[in-house]
């Protein structure tokens, strides 16, 4: 899940934020999590088309799949298909 | 000083027709323009339907009397802008102090699309400050040059707001004395630049798009031109003007990049603002040409906001980006033109595939076309990314 | 036009890394630093516990900057959210985010970039950070045209119910940038100099 956070972090751009920052639990969206907004969900879509080659056609996945790193590392291990 | 501005014509091109009267015989007749594409050549093709301006560059060229190599964006422009004055009547446009406000979004994209792929392959051999007729500024230059305006000339880019936003700024120099006549409003073209991003953001319909529908799911992408003709107190006497922009007001919902605020903040402050100014009661309003995109986001901002302002008693209310796609930085210029022109005869447009109330609202937009209304007031909403919010009054003459 | 009910009471300028505040140049990064180098160090000196800086593109970041200079100290959070407004310009509007979006559209097209692709976002950047809701509005126009900015907010002060509007141009295209911008206010503080073309043009020059 280390190597998910750091390319959370690239891909989001958030300078100020180490992986060790990130809880595998932490709610990413909420403000008490990261506090992430619409942008980064469509952000984080793309990272997983561009590192895991899983495509999500239907932004209403979102919520629930980027809920935590926990819950998209398990989202990426129950559908990836090429390794990245 | 002119005391009032007062809107003296307008011209139109959309996806529904290639001019005002055509664009009336679409709705009339229930026709929107969202069809598979035809003119822009994208791997989307076949997954996104686009209102389309139907006609190819050379068609438009020669119905703008310009070069066929001049971007799509300046053709629209001219097209529509000179109807607008045409059907002014006031003539001979040299002996007149005019300026030439058009708002857009898109500038040349079209024709930069071809010269950033060239120039992403060898960035040094490339002359991107050069790129002719890019940068949103020239497209206003062109077209100005071409309707023969040397007084004064601008250029808004306030996203979708900004063919709105001209028509503001357009009042603003005619009560100021600056010049006696404005044209004002917006042009866009379609543009894989702009597909593309709207793609990104997850919020194009694959359908034809359902605005203020419970099951709407995005919008749809159009392209055009609108703008009005405004003129002076002095210059209104001369002529039969449609009707006075009375009142105006933009507000930004300082919320997020791209979304609109939960309860459509910057959505009421602009129409509040309006209302102050034209010195109304919300219940004067008869009919508001809503934003409306069809976004889930848009739609359920902008009608709480409605129903904060205007509730227990409702305008009639519908999106005519139902038909002509949302148009972007034109879309403000050219449902300018349809709301001074419902006022002047009393129009309410149709909101195409309206089935299913939404939940959050107690109104429902009108489906049918229809004449014959005694509309004091009419508003037109147009609310853009950057959260720059919008929104005019047109009252009868 | 009745320059009466708006003065210039601020001005900010950012330019060859440097950063000059009522035409004194008040912090300076090695001149030959990249704009995204001198940006981030900009951020740190002048502000920094706002980690969405770092995503918005240049436009807004220079804009954002020159807002948080201008801003600061002043008593603009006296004013109502929809007492303040801003009048921006520039010319080449966000072609340079332009070409960095269109750079990631051949593999993953980027959401992030694309919301940066109009020139008014930096309205709502400073907007947001700020709690700013009063008119907007962003001209593109070949240079700094002190007569529009000056007739134009002259004409906001006194037919709106703004009390305050940030006014300025703000440029950028890849390593050049230039960003001027200025706090016109109701009330005579600070600077205090009615709000005139000439006033304008002669602090623009002034760095």
């Amino acid at each position: 899940m280390n190597d998910l956070k750091a390319q959370i972090i690239e891909q989001l751009n958030l300078q100020e934020v180490t992986p060790e920052n990130i809880g595998n639990d932490q709610p990413l969206f909420s403000k008490e999590g990261l506090g992430l907004d619409s942008i980064d969900a469509l952000e984080l879509i793309v990272l997983l088309q561009q590192h895991y080659n899983i495509r999500i056609t239907n932004p209403d996945d979102g919520p629930k799949i980027f809920h935590s790193v926990r819950s998209m590392a398990e989202y990426i291990s129950a559908n990836q298909t090429i390794q990245a | 000083m002119s005391e009032k501005v007062w809107i003296a014509g307008g011209g139109v091109i959309s996806g529904i027709g290639l001019n005002l009267q055509s664009c009336l015989q679409s709705f009339r007749d229930n026709k929107p323009g969202m069809t598979a594409m035809q003119y822009l050549s994208s791997v989307h093709r076949a997954t996104f339907p686009v209102a389309e301006v139907k006609a190819d560059n050379a068609t438009l060229a020669d119905l703008a009397r310009m070069p066929e190599d001049i971007s799509r964006t300046a053709l629209l422009s001219m097209i529509a802008a000179r109807e607008a004055w045409e059907s002014s009547g006031l003539g001979d446009i040299s002996q007149y102090r005019v300026a030439f406000v058009s708002g857009n979004t898109v500038g040349g994209m079209d024709k930069t699309e071809d010269f950033f792929t060239e120039y992403l392959k060898n960035p040094s051999g490339g002359r991107l400050r050069q790129v002719v007729h890019h940068e949103c500024g020239s497209i206003t230059e062109l077209v100005a040059d071409m309707l023969g305006v040397r007084h004064h000339l601008a250029t808004i880019s306030t996203a979708c707001s900004s063919g709105a936003n001209a028509l503001m700024y357009g009042s603003r120099l005619i009560k100021s004395n600056q010049v006696d006549v404005v044209i004002a409003g917006g042009t866009d073209a379609l543009t894989r630049f702009t597909l593309n991003g709207f793609n990104t953001l997850m919020i194009l319909d694959q359908q034809a798009c359902r605005p203020f529908d419970e099951t709407r799911t995005g919008l749809n992408l159009g392209e055009g031109a609108g703008y009005v003709v405004m003129v002076s107190d002095s210059l209104a006497a001369q002529i039969q003007p449609w009707c006075r922009l009375s009142g105006f007001g933009n507000a930004n919902d300082a919320y997020h990049q791209t979304a609109s605020s939960p309860d459509g903040t910057g959505n009421y402050l602009a129409m509040k603002a309006a209302l102050d100014r034209s010195g109304l009661q919300p219940q004067q309003i008869g009919y508001i040409n809503l934003h409306g995109t069809g976004t889930q986001n848009n739609d359920v901002a902008e009608g709480l906001a409605i129903d904060k302002l205007f509730a227990p008693s409702f305008p009639l209310v519908s999106s005519t980006k139902s038909f002509t796609g949302h148009t972007l930085g034109a879309s403000g210029g050219i449902e300018a033109v349809f709301s001074a022109l419902s006022v002047k005869e009393g129009i309410v447009y149709p909101n195409a595939r309206f089935m299913h109330q939404m939940k959050e609202i107690p109104f429902a937009p009108e489906t049918q076309f229809s004449t014959g209304h005694n509309f004091q007031h009419v508003m037109s909403n147009s609310f853009g990314f950057g959260g720059n919010c919008s929104s005019l009054i047109f009252s009868k003459a | 036009m009745n320059s009466e009910l708006a003065h210039i009471t601020g001005s900010v300028i950012i330019s060859q890394n440097k950063v000059y505040k009522d035409g004194e140049l008040i912090w300076e990064h090695d001149p030959k630093a990249e704009i995204s180098v001198f940006m981030r160090a900009a951020y740190d000196q002048f502000s920094g516990q706002y980690p969405k800086f770092h995503k918005m593109d240049a436009l807004s970041k220079l804009g954002w900057l020159a807002a948080e200079v201008l801003v600061k100290d002043s008593d603009i959070a006296t004013c109502k959210p929809e007492e303040v407004g801003l009048l921006l310009s520039n010319r080449s509007s966000s072609l340079d985010t332009d070409v960095r979006y269109f750079e990631t559209v051949k593999e993953f097209a980027s959401p992030a970039l694309f919301v940066y692709t109009l020139p008014n976002i930096v309205m709502g950047e400073i907007s947001i950070r700020h709690g700013f809701k009063g008119e907007n509005t962003f001209f593109v126009s070949d240079s700094f045209d002190a007569d529009l900015m000056s007739n134009y907010a002259s004409q906001l002060m006194a037919t709106t119910s703004l009390k305050r509007c940030l006014v300025g141009w703000v440029e950028v295209m890849e390593q050049q940038y230039e960003v001027t911008m200025f706090l016109i206010g109701d009330k005579a503080h600070g600077l205090a100099q009615p709000l005139t073309a000439k006033a304008l043009t002669s602090l623009y020059h002034n760095k």
